[in-house]
């Protein structure tokens, strides 16, 4: 169990738990805090932070068992890849040739073996990805950081890559916390997602209740839903059930806002429009109605959504 | 020539240009154009031109080790503790760049010469010795090597020492296997800078070393007094500064030499 407690004024205040083995994914917008929260575990930041029945508040950096994958790699340019991973348990006491086996057996299972002499700017993106994930495994942390680790990759490395992680993070024994922009990421990774908004917790829970259920703009945006507040509610719609029109709906329904279109972009067979209203709103539409209905940039309508096509929940639990 | 035609270099620009080049350029050729090639193995045989060259030799070397056992730390200290008076601490390890070397040996006379504040207490001599040689010059050239280090140290900041102890590595042991490699060009550049600085040094070495011939005098002092007695030797000395200085040159111009 690793409990963690931030409270850095104007930044961040958080309190999360999770169980070992246990995957967290973080999620927000830039500047929620989820990096700090990931630093203030290492100790890089000030935090309470419980791990086990050990108490590492006022442990120095190099005595927390973290594993932390930097968002810019930060692989040591002068060392080698064998010798990047072969780091950790070195400086954690282990004999060099002891340390030069657990690297070799983590290259091995990142199935980069083949690249231990090669320096890190002699390795691709992805390369140097798995040998910083490697070395971050290879101390046997008690827990694994992991901020943005797909960023700056090619999106076909970034699939293999996540694949490969899932299956080390189902073998890692620890607590794993990755911070991520991606919504697949928290989908295919993640047992938890941790929401954090404005420095704050804003939602936690499984994959499919938060993709299903979002409670922040972000997130709905992240999983592609409409999200309004309704008083003490959340109403959650998707793009395709919104209805488009250019003058005010008959009918006596509540769910109808008027704004100016921001933009029209394709989206799969659909044509999407982003919506200025407020909040501002997505809805799909056929190519055929968009060119009949005339909309262009700048336009005002009218979009309304069904009842029955709409699901609403608590804002708070 | 490349980039767009703009015209010509105006007259007022060219004259004073050329006339600078040749301010540092002139004397130099001159120095080379006059040297006694025919006698040259002669003089550099004499006792006096050994002495002197063994004497720079050693000191300069000892001077470019005493800089770096004392100036790595400080400038590690500098680069990457936060602590109160760090610009002063700076600011006070400049200083000997910006002062006038005589005035440098003046200081350590007053607190190391045989009556000086600290000289008075110690059960040996410090001045007119090989110790006061490298001593005098350590105090001169350290500011380079400090600044050239500290300045290494900062390109790569500190975030390779966060990941190193996120490892488990602590200082010491982060300084010796990610710091201190990743510095090691400026370390280098330090050390040519400080031997360069420590070869020529003449004024405070004189001031608080004296001149004594097998013992503190170095080449650029031997050159000052052979001026008077033998000029031939004095030119002779001269250029082989020249071609060592030039080499320092040679080892720095990735660095600095060339502005592209």
């Amino acid at each position: 169990m690793m409990r963690v407690e931030v409270d850095l004024p104007g930044r961040v205040r958080a309190d999360v738990t999770a169980e070992a083995g246990e995957v967290l994914v973080v999620i927000g917008p830039n500047g929620a805090g989820k990096s700090t929260l990931l630093r203030a575990i290492a100790g890089l930041e000030p935090g309470r932070v419980q791990v086990g029945d050990a108490d590492w508040t006022d442990l120095d950096v190099p005595q927390r068992r973290v594993g932390y994958v930097f968002q810019d790699q930060s692989l040591f340019p002068h060392l080698s890849a064998l010798d990047n991973v072969a780091f950790g348990p070195r400086a954690r006491g282990r004999s060099r040739a002891d340390a030069e086996r657990v690297a070799r057996h983590w290259l091995e299972r990142f199935g980069i073996a083949d690249l231990a002499g090669r320096r890190p700017r002699e390795l691709s993106g992805g390369q140097a990805q798995r040998v910083a994930i490697a070395r971050a495994l290879a101390t046997e942390p008690e827990v694994l950081l992991l901020d943005e680790p797909f960023s700056g990759l090619d999106v076909s490395v970034q699939m293999a890559l996540r694949i490969e992680l899932g299956r080390h993070l189902s073998d890692f024994p620890g607590v794993a916390l990755l911070v991520t922009h991606d919504a697949i990421d928290a989908l295919t990774l993640a047992d938890r997602v941790l929401v954090l908004d404005d420095g704050a917790v804003a939602q936690v829970g499984r994959p499919a209740e938060v993709a299903a259920e979002p409670r922040t703009p972000h997130v709905a945006r992240l999983v592609g839903l409409n999200l309004v507040a309704d008083g003490e509610e959340m109403i959650a719609f998707t793009p395709d059930s919104v209805v488009v029109s250019l003058h005010e709906p008959e009918g006596s329904t509540r769910l109808r806002w008027r704004g100016t279109i921001a933009s029209l972009a394709p989206h799969g067979d659909a044509v999407r429009l982003l919506v200025h209203a407020s909040p501002d709103l997505l809805a799909d539409l056929t190519p055929a109605a968009a060119v009949e209905l005339g909309l262009v940039p700048g336009r005002e309508v009218w979009l309304s959504a069904k009842a029955t096509a709409v699901s609403r929940y608590a804002a708070r639990r | 020539m490349t980039g767009p035609r703009l015209g010509r270099a105006p007259t007022v620009l060219l004259v004073p240009a050329v006339v600078g080049v040749a301010l540092l350029v002139v004397p130099l050729v001159t120095l080379v154009l006059d040297t006694p090639w025919r006698t040259l193995p002669a003089h550099l045989g004499s006792e006096a031109v050994r002495e002197a060259l063994g004497i720079t030799a050693l000191s300069s070397l000892l001077t470019v080790v005493g800089c770096v056992v004392l100036g790595t730390p400080l400038a590690w200290l500098l680069a990457r503790v936060d602590f109160r008076g760090r610009r002063v601490v700076r600011a006070l390890v400049l200083v000997p760049l910006v002062l006038p070397p005589v005035v440098a040996g003046v200081a350590l006379v007053t607190a190391l010469g045989r009556s000086g504040l600290i000289g008075q207490h110690l059960p040996f001599s410090v001045p007119y010795t090989m110790t006061g040689v490298v001593l005098a010059h350590t105090f001169v050239s350290l500011p380079f090597y400090v600044l050239a280090v500290e300045g290494a140290l900062r390109t790569h900041g500190a975030s390779y020492d966060v990941v190193a102890a996120t490892l488990g590595a602590d200082r010491w042991t982060a300084f010796r296997r990610v710091t201190l490699p990743l510095a090691a060009p400026g370390v280098l550049a330090g050390s040519a800078l400080a031997w360069a600085r420590s070869l020529g040094e003449f004024g405070a070495t004189i001031t608080f070393a004296g001149n004594y011939p097998g013992t503190t005098q170095t080449m650029p002092s031997l050159i000052y007094v052979a001026l008077n007695s033998d000029p031939a030797v004095a030119r002779t000395l001269s250029l082989i500064l020249l071609v060592l200085s030039v080499g320092v040159l040679v080892l720095l111009r990735e660095r600095w030499a060339v502005a592209r």
